[in-house]
């Protein structure tokens, strides 16, 4: 019912990109709830990097009283970003702290002195329809915002394309594709008119008049929520149809502008720039209301977990405290994973901090799982059909296997690997595929850097 | 890094995905065994007791044989995951009904040991090892695997020979002779009221099967559609008496194509992986089948083209590979 719904208020059916998934999208859990602003921890653990480029250094040290909002980390690389404080308190440690993307990371431990106060000049109101699109990326630069769906690139670099790439088309990916997340969902019914204002400010910097917001057509209500939003302007909202990996970048392109984007070229190559519903949010905030990135909806959810929620969770908070706002375990989980289950990374314990592209802590138990004892392929081509990269899953696994990682790379496009997982999860083999892959791409990237080297010298 | 200890809650870590789908392997084999059983339960309504025996000796032994092998190999052992009973179980649908069972436990044993595990095992083999095990079988007992007796007596218009046999032997008028008329044959033909192997005699039993394969997922509609419409086509093409005088409907359901299109070309192990390269596949062995019924020595040929495209599906696959996204050009309205 839903489905059609959405497919009469675009007026047209929407052709989907070849091949991908149906998993059990498992929303249930979280989508009626509301974001729920989470009780504050005792203390937070901030790496300096969290972010594709440049680490940032601290600018703080042991015993430093630091207030909400102030900068403590930054860094004079231009593909970097800086990191603010996300709580007011006394700097009780500057030392290498787990992370969950990089293993390890330097962090900045401020301790709770429950005072919550804001650093100066914070919050500001601004009409941010006076400044210039130079000035704007400033702003979204000084406020320390990156890609909040997971990729974490910073998001003034990926806003100035260079001269000689048109940009025509502002697409904003709110598929959230990825089973259990509703982060994206919640904000689009409770902060539509900011997101909207939010895309405004991007169109301006961008100078483009063409925008799609992308969503997936189960959920029909932010669907609804952001055409309401949008009324009036050029925002042209269009329900997407379901499948995964539908939030991929390049798949999110082809369906809503029917290019595609050329192998090994980025999306501004095709005039296009995406962005995702929670940097929208955190730009809006930024601009409008000088809050640099601080916080962050993210959806606590899995099985395994009481009482599933959307929290908005200052960063740096630990999954331990963040778990604990929903009521901590009702069984040990099977796995915990930062991020999707499809392409989320799994953590080894609790003490991990929330960073900036957290969409979700999942507590997974065994039935969620669902995994089995690998086995030799049997050639079924299941994983060549739902591969959205037209790509031989099989034979790269087998070339995984027994390490011939060249081959993959001159014969079967490994580097056109999105690392989706689509293959993994249908494989009745049970092979970890993506992992064969992965293993491939860094034999040929050390390869590569050991030749790079051998030249250097 | 001092905060964690050991016993400090670790989990299991992995790379992405961390969830996967239902599907496995012993689903997908017991399920193409159970797609298969209408067709050998009418096998033992049909021939009797002798096809039982022969399906048992087939299925079990080849079990058997699994088991003995992969102990050998001191690999982990398999057997519950189907493939091998399916093995056994598909070869002693491709035989005689009156063959001694104890050639049928020789045929599982060169389709396990020999076609299979020889190989490398499940997933390796380059050949079907169904198809292998009766071809090696016809090769050793040729009077044993081509003695068609008519067993039951139930039916009324099972000749002594199959209908293949009647058509290489004395031609097409004397075929639609001995079935009374053309109409009478293509019903004994769909039914099963004919002789035959004893899992290819009923075509309406063994579509029902494939359709059922067909729409759980676990068998390609590209592989059988493609290899017997090139049957038909072929067939009726090259007729007896010129061009466009063939009998499609005949050679699409006589003998073992439709058990072989939809239970043999569809075995995932030995046919190409994409879809281009299952056409191709699917194609060349419908081809193939024409060519030796209608000039080879034999009255049958699913078997041997079955096999000879097994052979050059590694071809296939080397050079139908699937086009990465972003490879075609299709960048259009930038500005």
């Amino acid at each position: 019912m839903y489905f059609k719904y959405a497919k009469k208020r675009c007026g047209k059916v929407i052709k989907s990109f070849r091949g991908g998934i149906h998993p059990n999208d498992n929303k249930r859990f979280t989508a009626d709830k509301s974001i729920e602003i989470a009780v504050p921890p005792s203390k937070v653990i901030i790496p300096v990097r969290q972010h594709i480029g440049a680490p940032c250094s601290p600018i703080v040290a042991k015993g430093d009283l630091v207030k909400k909002g102030q900068v403590i980390a930054n860094s004079e690389a231009f593909v970097s970003s800086p990191v603010h404080a996300s709580m007011a308190g006394v700097v009780i440690d500057v030392a290498e702290y787990p992370h969950p993307v990089f293993g390890k990371c330097l962090s900045i431990v401020i301790e709770n002195d429950g005072k919550d106060e804001w650093a100066d000049g914070i919050p500001l109101v601004r009409d941010w329809e006076k400044l210039n699109g130079d000035e704007i990326k400033a702003i979204i630069k000084e406020s320390g915002i990156v890609g909040m769906g997971g990729a974490t690139f910073p998001t003034h670099v990926k806003l100035s394309p260079p001269k000689e790439k048109t940009i025509d088309t502002l697409i904003i990916n709110a598929a959230e594709c990825e089973p259990f997340l509703t982060a994206d969902y919640r904000m689009m019914l409770e902060y539509s008119e900011r997101i909207l204002t939010g895309i405004k400010i991007v169109m301006k910097i961008l100078g483009v008049q063409k925008v799609f917001i992308g969503i997936e057509d189960n959920k029909p209500d932010a669907v609804i929520a952001m055409q309401k939003a949008a009324e009036g302007t050029t925002v042209e909202v269009v329900a997407i149809p379901t499948k995964y990996p539908q939030g991929a970048e390049k798949m999110l392109i082809k369906v809503l502008t029917g290019r595609e984007v050329p192998s090994g070229s980025l999306p501004m190559d095709v005039g296009v720039v995406v962005q995702n519903i929670g940097t929208i949010v955190a730009i809006e905030d930024a601009v409008v209301k000088g809050i640099p990135l601080i916080q962050r909806v993210t959806t606590i959810s899995g099985s395994a977990i009481k009482e599933p929620k959307n929290l908005l969770l200052r960063i740096g908070t630990t999954f331990e405290d963040a778990i604990e706002n929903c009521g901590g375990f009702i069984e040990k989980p099977a796995k915990i994973i930062m991020g999707g289950p499809m392409m989320g990374f799994a953590q080894s314990n609790l003490k991990i901090p929330i960073i900036k592209g957290v969409s979700g802590i999942l507590g997974l138990s065994k039935k969620d799982i669902n995994t089995g004892v690998q086995s030799p392929c049997i050639r079924c081509g299941k994983c060549l059909t739902v591969c959205p990269c037209g790509l031989n899953p099989s034979m790269l696994s087998i070339l995984g296997e027994k390490d011939m990682y060249k081959e993959a790379k001159l014969e079967q496009n490994l580097f056109d690997c999105a690392e989706c997982g689509s293959c993994v999860y249908v494989c009745p083999a049970k092979r970890n595929i993506v992992q064969y892959i992965r293993y491939s791409k860094m034999r040929n990237n050390a390869d590569a850097a050991k030749k790079k080297e051998a030249l250097s010298k | 890094m001092s905060e964690i200890k050991l016993n400090d809650n670790l989990f299991t870590i992995s790379t992405s995905p961390h969830i996967r789908a239902e599907a496995s392997i012993s689903k997908i084999m017991w399920t193409v065994s159970l797609a298969l059983t209408p067709a050998a339960l009418f096998a033992i309504y049909h021939f009797g007791t002798p096809a039982l025996f022969v399906m048992l000796a087939g299925s079990l032994s080849a079990v058997l044989f699994e088991y003995i092998v992969q102990k050998l190999r001191g690999k982990a052992i398999t057997i519950t995951d189907g493939s091998a009973f399916l093995t056994g179980f598909l070869l002693a649908m491709c035989l005689p009904p009156a063959i001694p069972p104890y050639m049928a436990v020789v045929g599982s044993f060169l389709a396990i040991v020999v076609a299979k595990h020889a190989m490398g095992g499940l997933g390796y083999n380059i050949f079907n090892p169904a198809h292998i095990g009766r071809a090696a079988l016809m090769v050793s007992w040729p009077v044993a695997m081509t003695t068609w007796t008519n067993l039951s007596g139930k039916v009324d218009v099972v000749a002594s020979a199959t209908p293949l046999n009647i058509l290489k032997q004395q031609g097409y008028a004397k075929l639609v002779d001995t079935f009374g008329s053309a109409p009478h044959m293509y019903k004994a033909l769909f039914l099963g009221a004919r002789n035959g192997s004893i899992g290819e005699t009923s075509t309406v039993l063994l579509l029902i099967g494939g359709i059922y394969l067909i729409y759980k997922g676990y068998a390609n509609w590209v592989v059988p559609v493609f290899m017997i419409g090139t049957v038909g086509i072929l067939t009726w093409v090259c007729g007896p008496t010129g061009l466009f005088t063939g009998d499609p409907l005949f050679h699409m359901m006589a003998g073992g194509l439709i058990i072989g299109a939809f239970f043999m070309a569809t075995d995932m192990v030995t046919i190409p992986m994409t879809k281009k390269g299952q056409i191709i596949f699917a194609i060349g062995a419908g081809a193939i089948t024409v060519l030796i019924r209608l000039k080879g020595g034999y009255p049958e040929g699913v078997c041997y083209s079955i096999l000879l495209m097994n052979a050059v599906t590694p071809l296939i696959d080397r050079f139908i590979k699937p086009i990465k996204f972003g490879a075609r050009e299709v960048v259009k309205n930038v500005r």
